[in-house]
């Protein structure tokens, strides 16, 4: 019931801070952030039951909060919400990290705000509902639900152009989601020749899964209905090309949430669809999406060094860290994903940081592109330790978070394919140089004429202030995080949940 | 004829009335407001009427008509469809300074020809109720040639000219389609001997025969014709840019939608598709139109242009429920259909309301608001419409919270369930680039710093129309959301189709 209230919570936060804005253009950015306050305190209140469920897991009672009611009967539906540890950790995430990008949006959105702040909660409540919704349709439901503000946030609150990346970036999910709906239909379709009756309930797909119903031959293109829709959100070579647009162009609370969450998405898509319903399937396409991996990181890296404007350096470098998290699942072992699972947390913190920064330097300077900048750390210190501080988390400094997720990826994928590890490798090379080369192009170098950058003000140091102890804290002390996923991330505590008859 | 017979024809007999007093009051007592009003009433009654026929159902009546389940849905669809269009018409007329009572009139008697469509049981009754329609709709669409007579600015005669266009180009080819239907029918009667839709199944033929073929392809043709499925989707853009708003309107919903059934109620009671050739044919002709009206919908400008493409495009997605008809899911390929229909007739009357709605500038009177460029910055100055029309975008883009998904979602299966993998592949390939425009249409929405010569902003927003556009809007919304009372409804009165058939080939044998 909790979970179906942090929906309905957002979702009304929404339509609440458009109808504010008639009142006072002041007003919606308090309520948004007033009611992801209160989605955290929420959240922070089910961390108990988390931390019990752990052990939970381990006896095979994973699944709580539970939260069932019928919604199209004709065709077997339902609204089916519950959470494990990894649908927890990904709120924490959403939730957090929508609270940022609040704070990101406080001053540089002045238009129309009310409708701006309408889409944001739109966004988070279809996140919100992508990582806990159990019914196959629902899930796809919110997945493109949360497409449309996301259309919205980018077409209008945009730079330049705007009209193009949005546009791109909505054909690119939504074609690729037509194709895991026509994955989920013949699903649905073959199981319910199985068993006579039409259900998308995820839990009696495991069920399926687990007994093999489905044939081999249909399931691998049922697997790469589901790949695509998910590589696509990573995104994954060669499906990556509508991000640099739709990063480049967002404004910035719009980067934020697309770095930090929507890309998570498809990489929490992968671990808890792909992996359990196909094991078959995606044992034999790893080969396949590991390479795609592999290529990711490299490919990404290359083309970030090449960029000469600072979000696209970003959004590239996304593409080269969402590499690793594609290899690990993959890979498949408990410790590649963990490591996978860390490496989400970690880029959506750093990426969230790094873009908030970036939208920064567009705010006052008007300019993303490194020719114009130069020198700045003079002028704002405190600006450049921050970008310093994440371009070292970009690059995997040990301490920091996104280290400890690179590391584990490495480490648990090595059995699985020594060849493309050691390659991947590699992309821990490539990052110092283009992370460095940010800092160096922005905050080193002469310093220009009449140029100088106003420092981070009290809302924006509290917002790095949070990040930065945030993947310190997971740098450090990443037990307390690994220990919590750990029984979630073994597909079989799935299936364990229903037969100890969790799920009725 | 017995009473029940009577009774099951009521909505028929109470818009024929109908259609006599709004003549009698266009003769003698000549006012917009008055005719409109009857017209407004007759389409009431009729729709009062359809409970008092569901009673009787399903019942033969004359050789020529069945009322059935499916019938009366369609029914109450169109009659619903028509109310909404005549009533939002009211004051597009209203500053239009021409003979506008007659146009009611016409309506009425396009209504009764759709009607007597979905109705149908027989060819002769098929042909009467589709000249009904096409007759009324020709006049229809030319009907804005006469605003020439009162303006003297070329391009407002251009919009005239364009009716008349619009008119003679759907008279021309209507005729042509009516023409090839009729050869079709008169050589399927030559190999059958039967008129009556259930006396001409392809099975009873006993092997293929060159003269069916014949028959079945003419007949197709003809009805590709007026479904504007390519290769024989020509007309449809000019007629839609060219016609009046609200004559638009009708042959976007009610005309099509009274086709297909016709249709649906022929290929069932038929088994035409049974034959390989047909269905080879009805499957090129649908991936053709899913493809070709998507992509030629990409660069239009004009709204109702677009529209017609994007119709085409639709009705060659529907083709995906109506090919996996031949399977042995055939309840749930019709059940799909009647969905995909409904929900892609309320999405057009939202869309094309609002685009009436925008056509009612009393200084511009001549000139519709069609045109991309004049919604640019829409949603900053009307948002509810604008919020209208970019459901009604999205909900023909097919994506969720809207009709439109439901009924691609029902393609969908329907389609995986006949295996019909090249017609889904199709689809998505068309929904692709059919994304491309709708989301140019929601852009240019929202759009900020609007040109100046937007003319919408003197449009006066009347409170009926206004009504009409949100609670079909928010039907929109809410069957999107909920869909289980609209297919439950659905599945009950389309089942009568299949046992409908059944009733037909028990009347030959008596």
């Amino acid at each position: 019931m909790i979970l179906a209230y942090l929906i309905v919570l957002l979702f009304s936060g929404g339509v609440l801070a458009w109808l504010a804005e008639f009142i006072n253009p002041k007003w919606p950015r308090w309520i948004a952030l007033l009611s992801l306050a209160i989605a955290l305190l929420i959240l922070a209140n089910m961390a108990p039951q988390f931390a019990i469920d752990t052990q939970a897991a381990r006896t095979g009672e994973a699944w709580d909060l539970i939260f069932i009611l019928p919604w199209i009967p004709r065709f077997g539906i339902e609204i089916i919400l519950a959470a494990d540890s990894l649908s927890y950790l990904m709120l924490l995430l959403s939730t957090g990290l929508g609270v940022i990008a609040v704070a990101a949006a406080w001053d540089e959105i002045r238009q129309r705000t009310g409708f701006f702040y309408f889409n944001l909660m739109w966004v988070l409540a279809g996140v919100i509902g992508i990582f806990t919704a159990m019914d196959m349709f629902l899930f796809f439901f919110f997945w493109e639900v949360m497409l449309i503000p996301m259309y919205f946030i980018i077409a209008i609150w945009g730079h330049e152009n705007r009209s193009y990346a949005a546009i791109k970036f909505f054909i690119f999910t939504q074609v690729s989601g037509l194709l895991m709906l026509l994955a989920i239909i013949v699903m649905a379709i073959l199981l319910a020749q199985n068993s006579g009756k039409i259900s998308f309930n995820y839990f009696e797909w495991l069920q399926a899964a687990e007994q093999g119903v489905i044939d081999p031959k249909l399931s691998g293109y049922l697997m790469l209905g589901f790949f695509i829709a998910f590589a696509v959100k990573l995104p994954s070579f060669p499906f990556h090309t509508w991000l640099p647009d739709a990063h480049t162009q967002a404004p910035t609370a719009g980067s934020v949430i697309l770095a930090g969450i929507l890309l998570k998405t498809g990489a929490y898509g992968l671990l808890r669809f792909v992996l359990p319903l196909f094991p078959e399937a995606s044992q034999a396409f790893a080969p396949v999406a590991m390479t795609l991996g592999v290529i990711s990181i490299l490919y990404g890296a290359s083309l970030a060094f090449a960029q000469q404007d600072v979000k696209r350096l970003i959004a590239y470098s996304s593409i080269s860290h969402m590499g690793f998290v594609t290899l690990a699942i993959f890979a498949g072992t408990t410790v590649a994903l963990q490591g996978a699972v860390m490496t989400m947390l970690a880029h959506g913190l750093s990426s969230a940081a790094l873009f908030a920064m970036a939208g920064a330097i567009q705010h006052r300077l008007h300019t993303r592109q490194f020719n114009d900048m130069g020198g700045l750390w003079q002028s704002a210190p405190r600006f450049g330790a921050c970008m310093l501080f994440f371009c070292l988390a970009a690059l995997g400094l040990p301490g920091l978070a996104n280290f400890v997720g690179e590391f584990l990826v490495l480490i648990g994928s090595f059995d699985a394919s020594p060849v493309l590890v050691s390659i991947a490798a590699l992309g821990m090379i490539a990052a110092p140089v283009y992370a460095l080369m940010v800092m160096q192009k922005i905050f080193h170098g002469p310093q220009r004429e009449g140029l100088s950058l106003p420092d981070l003000n009290a809302r924006e140091s509290s917002m790095m202030a949070l990040l930065i102890a945030l993947t310190l804290y997971l740098g450090f002390f990443p037990q307390d995080v690994l220990s919590l996923m750990e029984p979630m991330l073994n597909p079989t505590n799935q299936v364990a949940a229903i037969a100890t008859g969790v799920v009725q | 004829m017995n009473a029940d017979q009577l009774f099951a024809l009521l909505p028929v007999i109470a818009l024929a009335s109908g259609v006599v007093v709004v003549m009698l009051i266009a003769a003698f007592a000549r006012t917009h407001a008055g005719v409109s009003r009857m017209t407004a009433i007759t389409l009431l009654i009729t729709l009062a009427c359809l409970p008092l026929a569901a009673k009787q159902i399903p019942i033969s009546v004359t050789p020529l008509l069945i009322v059935d389940g499916f019938g009366l849905l369609f029914s109450g669809v169109i009659l619903i469809a028509a109310l909404s269009i005549s009533l939002m018409s009211y004051p597009y007329w209203q500053v239009r300074n021409i003979e506008r009572e007659e146009f009611y009139l016409l309506l009425l008697i396009a209504t009764l020809g759709a009607i007597v469509l979905v109705l149908a049981k027989h060819m002769v009754s098929f042909i009467l109720g589709l000249e009904m329609l096409g007759i009324a709709l020709f006049a229809m669409a030319a009907y804005n040639t006469r605003l020439k007579n009162q303006v003297t600015f070329a391009d407002r005669q251009e919009q005239s000219d364009r009716s008349l266009e619009a008119g003679l180009k759907y008279l021309v080819l209507s005729a042509l389609a009516s023409a090839l239907l009729l050869f079709g029918m008169a050589l399927i009667y030559l190999e059958t001997g039967h008129l009556g839709f259930a006396h001409t199944p392809f099975s009873a033929l006993g092997g293929p025969s060159l003269i069916f073929y014949g028959g079945s392809a003419l007949m197709l043709a003809g009805i590709a014709f007026k479904l504007s499925l390519f290769p024989f989707h020509l007309w449809t853009p000019d007629v839609y840019e060219g016609a009046p708003a609200p004559v638009t309107s009708f042959v976007a919903t009610i005309s099509k939608g009274a086709i297909f059934a016709v249709t649906l109620r022929y290929f069932v009671a038929s088994e035409s598709l049974a034959n390989p050739a047909v269905f080879t044919a009805v499957s090129f002709v649908a991936a053709a139109s899913m493809l070709a009206g998507n992509w030629l919908a990409l660069m239009q400008q004009d709204l109702k242009r677009l529209l017609a493409y994007s119709s085409i495009a639709h009705l060659g997605y529907l083709m995906i429920a109506f090919l996996a008809l031949q399977t042995q899911s055939t309840r749930f390929a019709i059940e799909a259909s009647a969905v995909y229909v409904i929900s892609y007739m309320v999405t057009s009357l939202v869309a094309f309301g609002i685009v009436i709605m925008l056509s009612n500038d009393e200084k511009n009177s001549t000139r519709e608001t069609s045109d991309i460029l004049q919604y640019h910055g829409l949603f900053w100055r009307h948002p509810a419409l604008a919020t209208a029309l970019t459901i009604a975008m999205l909900s023909l883009a097919g994506i969720p919270l809207t009709l439109g998904f439901v009924g691609k979602f029902y393609l969908l299966s329907a389609g995986a369930e006949a295996g019909l993998w090249w017609m889904i592949g199709a689809l998505i390939v068309g929904s692709a680039i059919g994304l491309f425009y709708y989301l140019r249409v929601i852009t240019a929405l929202f759009k900020t710093g609007a040109s100046k010569d937007s003319q919408w902003d003197s449009s006066p927003m009347y409170a009926t129309s206004t009504a009409i556009l949100a609670v079909l809007t928010v039907n929109v919304l809410v069957f999107g959301l909920f869909p289980q009372p609209l297919l439950e409804t659905v599945q009950i009165f389309t089942e009568s189709l299949s046992e409908g058939a059944h009733l037909m080939s028990q009347a030959t044998l008596r």
